[in-house]
């Protein structure tokens, strides 16, 4: 072994952790190990530290959030949020696809809020065709009973999953056999439990189920009971209080500079609520209030969620009240989807009626159907930004056309991406436990996150 | 429109904002169109600046900003290259190098109290030389419940804007989204890092530039294309 070079650790520029000598082969490396001691020595004088990485695989990051969090003994010293586990390119595949099937993707972006997300890019895109006064009566009132339901089923799972974290199993069982209930309410409606691809540019994409007033009538009482329950059982709750009084603690000047919306927000007092002070599909004429806390912690972020199911119970049978016979979808035969699903003999299909109309009465019809489905309207040049309350905070849709058939940028100002970074103010400081009720506080969905 | 797919510029404009040109009917070239459209050339044109009278509390607005910029000893002129008015959003253009001064002085005047920007988002036009990269801001005013919007270009060459995570700490992760898909580089950010791509992706997804990827789909022995390369009209 006379050609060996061995190479002494020292040197520098040398790896350190890896001693390598020369053969005629190539560079050899000596991984074998060594104690800690022997590589760095702690320096003078600091406290020992741990970084943790939580998630993103974790049952308590409420999604595929990763937590680095740098901890002394058990208090937090440094907690920083990794995110983009879950980017799918929605606003990259939307500038592909017509402006109609948008929807089909930015439904599926916060996933627990599918109706906001809808509604987000659809008021945006009937503002950019200026058709915003035309949309049918009825098409607004099904959507804002859409919404509210959403609302309660996306608060109820806020419930579930915090209560989850902070191992308050009862809760999160309740939790979500009430969303069931929402969700086959979703089904019976729309035809999907999540992801319904339900508001359309220009309505929604179809009335309601002959029986669907009564069905939606008929779940109230029975979802206003059990929400009381799980009010109950975690209201004066002395462990659910133990958990969540004064913790996640961000005052109005926080919530402020940090531009944080919705109950993060409402909790440290300020009733601001874009229902009421940018009203959009006639929120203006709608009675409810807006709920909020001073206390600033995630204590009242849980008291604003179960005030505020209460308060979406109240629209929805305002809603219900002012159903009227109509149309659901502009007259506009150049935006209008020309045709209506129905059930055929295969569970699925387009009217019956449709088809024979178009297939053997009207050529006109036909190329008109053909034209709007496969090549789709176009929308004139410019940009909009349109932004509805969404169970978390402020959802703004940018849209931009450039007077294509096709978006030419959709971007989504989702509340969830924008009040994470509040976990770093809220959690520093505070014992490894409480960041996790502060996360669950923020209530992130990381598919809005991360979209 | 004229034949050669310049575009009449319409009575009191100044300019139009010609910002790329579409050629054919079909997104995608060269793949046999016989029906003569693929001839069509036309300009993309985003909305016109508008002038004074902006109508509504649009000009309110504008007078408080230009005193404030007074203010300020900043020049209107030389800080402001053109308002749009449009579909009832009002538009500032800043140029890069003033957008600090302009945010803080948006947060600061108590006759603007602009307490939140919601974000920044890019929009990338190739076409539109010289200031390919667009950043737009939207700001919210709680106490006088107004939106408005502030854009700011950069060239492809320098994509440099100042960041003014300074002014609004809430544009933090907000840029870095920027950055990440779009390679605008904010200075003074204290951390521009990608934030939803891996932190050693190659490029910036979002720029039109980027292709969008995919794989045909094959079913029962037919195939179609991915949906970057499937014949489509624009």
């Amino acid at each position: 072994m006379s050609d060996v070079t061995y190479s002494s650790a020292a040197d520098p520029g040398e790896d350190v952790y890896a001693d390598s000598y020369e053969t005629v082969d190539g560079t050899i490396y000596n991984l074998a190990g060594g104690d800690w001691d022997s590589i760095a020595a702690a320096p003078e004088g600091e406290k020992e530290r741990i970084v943790v990485n939580m998630g993103p695989q974790h049952p308590s990051t409420h999604g595929v959030l990763r937590l680095v969090l740098e901890l002394d003994g058990e208090t937090v010293v440094d907690a920083r949020c990794g995110i983009g586990y879950l980017h799918t390119g929605i606003e990259k595949n939307m500038e592909y696809r017509t402006w109609v099937q948008g929807v089909t993707f930015v439904t599926r972006m916060d996933y627990l809020t599918p109706f906001f997300n809808e509604a987000a890019y659809v008021l945006a895109v009937e503002k950019l065709l200026g058709i915003t006064q035309d949309i049918p009566e009825r098409a607004n009132v099904i959507r804002v009973l859409m919404m509210e339901l959403n609302r309660i089923s996306s608060h109820l799972v806020a419930l579930a999953t915090g209560g989850m974290e902070l191992g308050a199993l009862t809760a999160m069982t309740f939790g979500f056999r009430e969303r069931e209930l929402l969700l086959d309410l979703f089904e019976m409606v729309t035809g999907l439990r999540m992801n319904s691809a339900f508001f359309r540019p220009g309505g929604v994409a179809q009335d309601l189920p002959s029986d669907g007033e009564k069905a939606i009538r008929d779940t109230l009482p029975l979802l206003r009971k059990r929400m009381k329950d799980t009010a109950d059982l975690l209201i004066d709750n002395a462990i659910w209080m133990g958990r969540t009084v004064d913790v996640g603690y961000l005052d109005l000047q926080g919530c402020m500079a940090l531009g944080m919306t919705g109950p993060v927000l409402r909790s440290a007092g300020l009733p601001h609520d874009l229902r009421k002070s940018q009203p959009y599909c006639g929120y203006e004429t709608y009675e409810f209030d807006v709920p909020t806390q001073t206390s600033c912690d995630a204590y009242g972020r849980f008291l604003i969620r179960i005030a505020e199911m209460h308060e979406s119970l109240k629209i929805v049978e305002q809603c219900l009240d002012r159903l009227t016979p109509g149309p659901v979808m502009v007259e506009d035969k150049k935006i209008a989807w020309p045709a209506q699903l129905s059930i055929g003999s295969d569970g699925q299909g387009n009217s019956t009626e449709h088809i024979k109309h178009i297939m053997s009465e009207s050529m006109e019809s036909l190329i008109h159907h053909f034209k709007l489905v496969t090549e789709g309207f176009t929308v004139p040049a410019g940009q909009a930004y349109v932004a509805v309350e969404s169970p978390r905070g402020e959802l703004g849709a940018h849209v931009v056309s450039s007077g294509g058939t096709r978006p030419y940028r959709v971007h989504f100002r989702d509340p969830s991406f924008n009040n994470l970074q509040a976990t770093a103010a809220m959690s520093e400081g505070s014992m490894v436990a409480d960041i996790i009720a502060a996360v669950a506080s923020i209530d992130p969905v990381m598919g809005g996150v991360d979209r | 429109m004229t034949e050669s797919g310049t575009p009449v510029v319409p009575e009191g404009v100044s300019e139009l904002d010609v910002v790329g040109v579409r050629r054919g009917s079909f997104q995608v070239s060269g793949s046999g169109d016989t029906s003569g459209f693929g001839g069509l050339v036309s300009p993309i044109v985003m909305p016109a600046p508008t002038e004074r009278p902006y109508g509504g509390w649009f000009d309110e607005l504008a007078d408080e900003i230009e005193l404030a910029l007074a203010d300020r000893n900043l020049p209107v002129s030389s800080v402001i290259d053109k308002v749009v008015v449009d579909r009832d959003e009002i538009t500032f253009f800043v140029l890069a190098e003033y957008i600090v001064d302009f945010a803080r002085m948006l947060r600061d005047e108590p006759g603007l109290r602009f307490e939140m920007c919601l974000g920044v988002n890019g929009v990338h036009y190739p076409e539109d030389k010289g200031r390919e990269l667009h950043a737009v801001y939207p700001f919210l005013s709680i106490t006088h419940n107004r939106r408005l919007r502030v854009e700011v270009t950069a060239a492809d060459a320098n994509p440099h804007i100042p960041s003014i995570v300074g002014i609004y700490p809430s544009n933090d992760w907000h840029e870095r989204e920027t950055w990440d898909f779009f390679g605008i580089v904010f200075d003074d950010h204290p951390s521009l890092t990608r934030i939803e791509m891996p932190d050693d992706w190659a490029g910036h997804p979002q720029r039109k530039d980027y292709p969008l990827g995919g794989i045909p789909v094959e079913y029962k022995g037919a195939t179609i294309p991915a949906p970057d390369n499937r014949r489509a009209y624009n």
